[in-house]
């Protein structure tokens, strides 16, 4: 595994680029289908009310993404 | 809510891929794009047919097919479930993949969201490499442009060598268009010139080995093929030859001696597309950041806050609620008037004609009665009901919900999906199984399916609203109605969660899959539209299927009323019989019963138990609730009673569809029989906790 920061920091507002994806099986097929690769521009935009998933836009939609998914998508700090 | 026949019945996966053509000329299109673009709107602008359509992706689940003509030919189409890739992830796509590769598709209609193309190109660069025809529909052009997205078709055109046309998706007029390109791709063939993603060198070298070796048999792009079988495609080697296989064997085995294993290469081939995808729409496509417009960003702002979501998602129950109850009530009246009329002239018109007493108490009292019943009670608050929620799916909101409930139902072992398939199961437990297939987790999908069935579906409703506004809102404000159904709708979610978290810590223990969920923009539902199509395609689908099954039910109480053992009506043997297990669970034999023939149909619970009870007493004629009390209380009904059968009708056994539906659905009569036995079994557990409780204090 990679060390890094992962997605799961970004906070609502910010803004990131995606590094890498240590994600596997099916999740890192639909993260790739969602175009979720290697510089991929990632904003957050918000929470749900229990704190998590997140709401991510990817290529103009809207993606929710639970924490412990996010954790394995690597952004550039 | 895919509430129709082809959803319930006979669009069930694993369906043959083979298709028909109704005459030799035909084409067969295949129907593609990604969840949620606006296919079914174009497939039913097409072919003039009403497939259910809604604001959240999923909710196609199964290839819907209709036909439709131009001038020159015929077309099929083929609407198959959104997909993202070719590269299947999960059945739906499968399903899309299988049809689109295998299925005999002549070509393939591509139907994108214009709001985000660039997301949608993946899908569309990998249907093109099949080698099959394609045309590109660029849909929903007017809310991208409201976004400020500017779409150039004729540059896009250029860039991607197959013909494009742009549509908004909701306009009739482009049917005349779709079917004119259409004939237009067929007659110039021959100038197609699609664009073709390029690979890194390493794999450009194996796939031009390998396609050396491929037939041209299937009809697919030998290109494609190679790709596929380096990538190790399942299907794809299912179709290859023993020769085929092993040159792929090997030469997937020498790019792994150049570092590229499976992994890293499919890691290429998805980033080669995506970079092709961001080349075409930068020449195509101006401002296509912005999809995510403001106006989302407010709503979304406030309706997924922490201090608001939970809220207004419960503020919104209530109002459906209210709306409906408080809506429903006249009307209710005014048929229950009405049908009782009809069966008075009825009844002296079969008499006239000189027809035996036993026929006439047959098909007047028992078979007329209650479908007149089950059409009062039932007709008004579904007419109100359904139109409201289809606007709510329309708007994006249960994607939403989805989104909200994620955390609750993650902790309980399972996925925010299962709430949209929980909100489905609000119209109709069987529609809400069928459409668990949105899960692609086989553990989380058998939990939404076990549980789906203790929300209360619209065959439920009628008889808690009826019971909450008798014995607990004395005023009969509708206000209060409203409010009590909410609470009783939020102790179904409690204990759908609460069996959702026991049977993933018992019989289906495992990890919580992964959870990647699309919040669509929000829409402005199509008001008349939206009234029209829910309440011919699904208030009469409902009342339909609920009449009949009234109409013979109500024939064989009256049997059975009338069929004496002993002296005594076989009816009340029964219901004698069950009378200390129904006591036991705080109602009567009587209500079970009812509970039992009701099985067909939830809808006719509450009138076989009156037509029970009225039949042992004085009552002849029951007008509107109001005359149902004292008949209830004569009968021993006590508010507990009340309670009781309210928390039965919640959790037992689901109706005959909805198990058929489950066994269909999980292939399993285990599963079936747990799907039964589970909320039976805490129905039962909850009535005997509720009445001994009240015995004790009372």
């Amino acid at each position: 595994m990679e060390k890094g920061t992962g997605l799961n920091t970004l906070c609502p507002g910010e803004i990131a680029v995606v590094k890498s994806l240590n994600s596997s099986g099916a999740l890192r097929r639909r993260l790739l289908d969602m175009g979720i690769v290697e510089g991929t521009r990632v904003e957050c935009l918000g929470m749900s009310p229990g704190g998590d998933p997140k709401a991510f836009l990817v290529r103009g939609a809207v993606l929710a993404i639970r924490g412990q998914d996010c954790r394995d998508i690597m952004i550039y700090p | 809510m895919g509430l129709t026949l082809e959803s319930t019945g006979r669009g069930a996966r694993g369906e043959a891929l083979h298709i028909e053509r109704p005459r030799p000329g035909d084409k067969i299109i295949a129907l593609a794009g990604n969840p949620n673009v606006g296919k079914s709107t174009i497939f039913n602008n097409l072919t003039g047919m009403k497939q259910h359509t809604g604001n959240w992706p999923g909710k196609t689940v199964s290839n819907a097919r209709g036909y439709c003509r131009s001038e020159k030919r015929g077309y099929v189409l083929v609407d198959v479930p959104g997909a993202y890739s070719l590269t299947a992830a999960s059945p739906e796509e499968e399903l899309a993949r299988d049809f689109i590769c295998y299925g005999g598709a002549d070509a393939v209609l591509l139907v994108c969201d214009g709001g985000c193309l660039e997301r949608n190109m993946k899908l569309l660069l990998q249907v093109m490499e099949t080698g099959k025809p394609v045309l590109l529909c660029v849909n929903l052009l007017d809310e991208a442009e409201s976004r400020g997205i500017h779409i150039d078709l004729k540059a896009l055109e250029g860039q991607l060598g197959v013909p494009v046309i742009g549509t908004v998706g909701r306009d009739k007029g482009s049917r005349g268009w779709l079917l004119a390109a259409l004939d237009a791709l067929f007659d110039r063939l021959a100038e197609q010139k699609p664009y073709a993603v390029e690979y890194p060198a390493p794999v450009e070298e194996a796939v031009a080995a390998l396609a050396l070796l491929i037939s041209k048999g299937e009809g697919l792009a030998r290109r494609f093929t190679a790709l596929r079988l380096l990538e190790g495609e399942q299907s794809m080697e299912e179709r290859a030859g023993p020769a085929l296989l092993a040159a792929a064997r090997q030469q997937r085995q020498k790019l792994e001696e150049q570092g590229l294993d499976e992994e890293r290469l499919h890691d290429i081939l998805a980033a080669a597309l995506v970079g092709a995808g961001e080349h075409i729409c930068a020449r195509a496509v101006e401002n296509a950041g912005s999809g995510y417009g403001s106006r989302d960003r407010r709503i979304d702002g406030i309706v997924t806050s922490r201090r608001w979501g939970y809220p207004l998602m419960v503020a919104l129950l209530a109002l459906i609620f209210f709306l409906t109850i408080s809506g429903a009530n006249v009307p209710s009246q005014w048929l229950s008037k009405g049908l009782f009329w009809v069966e008075d002239a009825l009844a002296a018109l079969l008499l006239k004609l000189g027809m035996p007493a036993w026929l006439r108490g047959l098909l007047v009292d028992g078979a007329f009665r209650t479908l007149a019943w089950v059409t009062s009670v039932m007709l008004p608050p579904m007419a109100i009901f359904f139109p409201l929620f289809t606007l709510m799916e329309d708007s994006g909101y249960l994607p939403r919900i989805a989104y909200n409930l994620d955390r609750p139902f993650c902790r309980c072992g399972s996925c925010g999906r299962q709430a949209l398939t929980m909100a489905m199961g609000f119209g109709c437990n069987a529609a809400g199984v069928v459409g668990c297939r949105i899960i692609h987790s086989p553990r989380e999908r058998l939990l939404a399916i076990l549980t789906n069935s203790m929300v209360p579906c619209n065959g439920r409703f009628p008889t808690l609203i009826a019971l909450i506004t008798m014995f607990f809102m004395a005023g009969s404000s509708a206000l209060g109605a409203a409010l009590g159904l909410t609470g009783l709708i939020l102790l179904a979610v409690g204990l759908t969660l609460l069996t959702t978290k026991l049977l993933s810590v018992t019989l289906l223990k495992g990890e919580v899959s992964a959870f990647v969920l699309e919040l669509p923009p929000y829409r402005r539902p199509e008001l008349g539209k939206v009234i029209v199509r829910s309440i011919l395609d699904r208030t009469l689908f409902v009342l339909g299927r609920a009449a009949a099954v009234a109409a013979p039910a109500g024939a064989l109480l009256w049997l059975l009323a009338n069929v004496k053992v002993g002296g005594a009506p076989l009816l009340m043997a029964l219901a004698g019989a069950l009378d200390p297990l129904g006591r036991l669970l705080g109602m009567d034999g009587v209500i079970l019963l009812a509970f039992l023939l009701g099985f067909p149909a939830n809808e006719i619970v509450l009138p076989i138990a009156v037509m029970i009870y009225s039949m042992g007493g004085s009552l002849t004629e029951l007008g509107e609730l109001s005359a149902l009390r004292p008949l209830l209380a004569e009968n021993g009904w006590t508010a507990v009673t009340a309670l009781c059968v309210m928390l039965f009708s919640l959790c037992h056994w689901p109706c005959s569809t909805t198990l058929l539906t489950i066994k269909k659905e999980t292939g399993s009569a285990k599963w079936t029989a747990l799907s039964a036995l589970l909320p039976t079994a805490l129905g039962a557990l909850l009535c005997m906790a509720v009445n001994g409780l009240a015995r004790l204090l009372v």
